[in-house]
């Protein structure tokens, strides 16, 4: 539904986006994710035809944004970031006037704003001017604007900013069931949001893509194992040496407290050695309070990739190279 | 056509709504009968309509570009330019029904003055022919400052400063030049044909010349086509 190839953007001398490609299946929602500043809202203006890229192209819904941005324009729905729009007017004033510039007939704005209106709650407010609503109710206005002629294909740049806790639940669900229906690519600099509405997350950093998957492949890639906490009452060097012979343990780090040992145990890949501990203690007479095992969140690669990108772009600063890690899927 | 035809109809709607918009028709409106009332409705005075449209030809040098300024600026500055150049309408629809709703509300305040006429008349007789290509010519007049404000607009974000520049544009075309051609009998042959003045006054005389309605039509089209221009441009920055 979406393809993007080498897609590259100079504001002057600086680079916004640097040779971004990815792909967007139909039906898929992906999510956009980076830190302020990567380059999200650039690459989505770029796909709608708000500014033309540097080089590279981009096609939406089967045609090219640069040589066909009428149909392109016509087959999205868009949310831009800071959701502007004409204060001086009504609601549904706004959202009639914006169907008429989707080619919608009477009967069809109608139905749409009547549609709209349900699915973004806007009952109270809809006759009221856009002037004296919130920030949260303008963000769903917006939304509204965005779906209003059943585009093919939504982009969303940041849409649940300035919404309440309750509403942030119900758009995420919104955007959910959108998915049935249309193609949604939205971005968002917070991770809990992506993890929770998308299928599939494509991590920007410094204009370049450093990753891309599922949530679930994006975390197997955090580390090669994984990591376990454990407490254990017991003589400390018996307990550290002890638990380091345990199968799959590749290492461990101790301190403690009281008598009271606190691991932090390193795994070898795919190993689960916390019944083999468990086992050993109870053998031993040591007592344990905890084990748990700590898998990486998807937070902790976000840093641990953005981090890497701005070191190999100070690198490169520098005139040094550094290899390239955490490829791509 | 039908994109221009809702854009069109949003612009004007604004005016209706905008207090700037009434204080500058407030302002164009007194001055005018002022004018009117110190130059024209004087007992011996001809019943001629030619000072008062020569009048409000050189106010509407200053109450056109504060019509125009918000055309575009205001949608730079509050971002709705995203939305609108998102959605499937091309450049020049914009351009085009942004001109139309100034227009339309430039002909509204037009018709206003159709008032000191009847005062001539009831005193006077008027030349019913000469007064209608008047009107004419200060509606070609209004259609090529609206075009030149249009394009002040399209330059910046700053409403202020696309009146500035508005005005500044037009203040050369129509005071300016008339000045120089004025001072420099050599340069008279070509200034006093760039000069916004001399073609309007043919038309406030009642001369229909086609050379006058060319000059008129043709720099309006030429300002909408660089106000296209340097909207299109803006989206490669």
């Amino acid at each position: 539904m979406i393809e993007v190839r080498d897609l590259t953007k100079f504001y002057g001398q600086r680079c916004a986006v640097d040779h971004v490609s990815f792909s967007v299946e139909e039906g898929e929602i992906v999510g956009f994710l980076g830190p302020n500043g990567a380059g999200k809202t650039t690459t989505l203006r770029i796909l709608t035809c708000y500014m033309p890229a540097t080089s590279g192209a981009a096609s939406v819904a089967g045609h090219d944004v640069f040589t066909e941005s009428l149909a392109v324009r016509q087959a999205i729905g868009y949310l831009p970031e800071n959701v502007p729009m004409y204060t001086d007017m009504r609601v549904r004033e706004y959202l009639n006037f914006r169907g008429k510039l989707r080619g919608l007939e009477k009967s069809a704005r109608d139905a749409g704003i009547k549609r709209v209106a349900e699915q973004c709650w806007l009952g109270d407010f809809i006759e009221r001017p856009i002037q004296q609503l919130s920030k949260g109710m303008r963000q769903r206005v917006g939304l509204a604007d965005a779906l209003l002629h059943d585009p093919k294909v939504l982009i969303l740049d940041e849409p649940t900013v300035g919404l309440d806790p309750a509403q942030i639940r119900e758009t995420r669900t919104l955007i959910k069931d959108l998915a049935r229906r249309h193609t949604v690519i939205l971005s968002s600099h917070i991770l809990p949001e992506v993890e929770a509405t998308c299928q599939r997350t494509i991590i920007i950093a410094g204009g370049k893509i450093v990753a891309s998957g599922t949530p679930e492949q994006l975390k197997d890639r955090i580390r090669g194992g994984s990591r376990l906490i454990a407490e254990i009452h017991g003589p400390t060097s018996d307990v550290a040496g002890g638990v380091e012979k345990v199968n799959g343990v590749k290492h461990v780090a101790h301190t403690s407290n009281n008598g009271w040992v606190r691991l932090t145990i390193d795994t070898d890949k795919n190993a689960d050695p916390r019944e083999d501990i468990v086992k050993m203690s109870v053998q031993k007479g040591w007592r344990l309070r905890e084990i748990r095992l700590e898998v990486g969140s998807l937070e902790e690669f976000f840093v641990q990739i953005t981090a890497q990108q701005q070191m190999r772009d100070a690198d490169r600063r520098r005139g040094t190279a550094r290899p390239q890690e955490g490829a791509q899927a | 056509m039908k994109n221009v035809v809702a854009l069109t109809q949003r612009e004007f709607t604004t005016y209706i709504y905008s207090p700037i918009a009434y204080l500058t028709a407030f302002a164009f409106l007194v001055l005018t009968g002022i004018l009117f009332t110190q130059n024209t409705l004087l007992p011996g005075e001809e019943s001629s309509v030619r000072p008062l449209f020569f009048a409000m030809g050189s106010l509407f040098v200053f109450c056109v570009p504060i019509l125009t300024m918000r055309l575009l600026s205001e949608e730079y500055a509050s971002g709705t330019i995203e939305t609108l150049m998102t959605a499937p309408v091309t450049d020049w629809e914009v351009i085009l029904s942004k001109f139309l709703g100034v227009f339309l509300f430039y002909t509204g305040l037009v018709v206003l003055t159709v008032i000191h006429l009847l005062i001539i008349a009831i005193f006077g007789q008027i030349d019913v022919g000469v007064t209608l290509v008047a009107y004419l010519g200060l509606l070609l007049l209004g259609a090529f400052y609206a075009s030149v404000g249009l394009f002040a607009s399209a330059c910046t974000r700053y409403q202020l400063l696309a009146s500035v520049i508005g005005v500044g544009l037009l203040a050369i075309l129509t005071f300016v030049t008339d000045f120089l051609s004025l001072q420099f009998p050599g340069a008279r042959a070509v200034l006093g044909k760039v000069n916004v003045r001399g073609q309007f006054d043919v038309f406030c005389r009642g001369i229909f010349d086609t050379t006058s309605l060319i000059y008129f039509l043709s720099l309006t089209v030429f300002f909408l086509f660089l106000a296209t221009k340097v909207l299109e441009s803006k989206r490669w920055r």
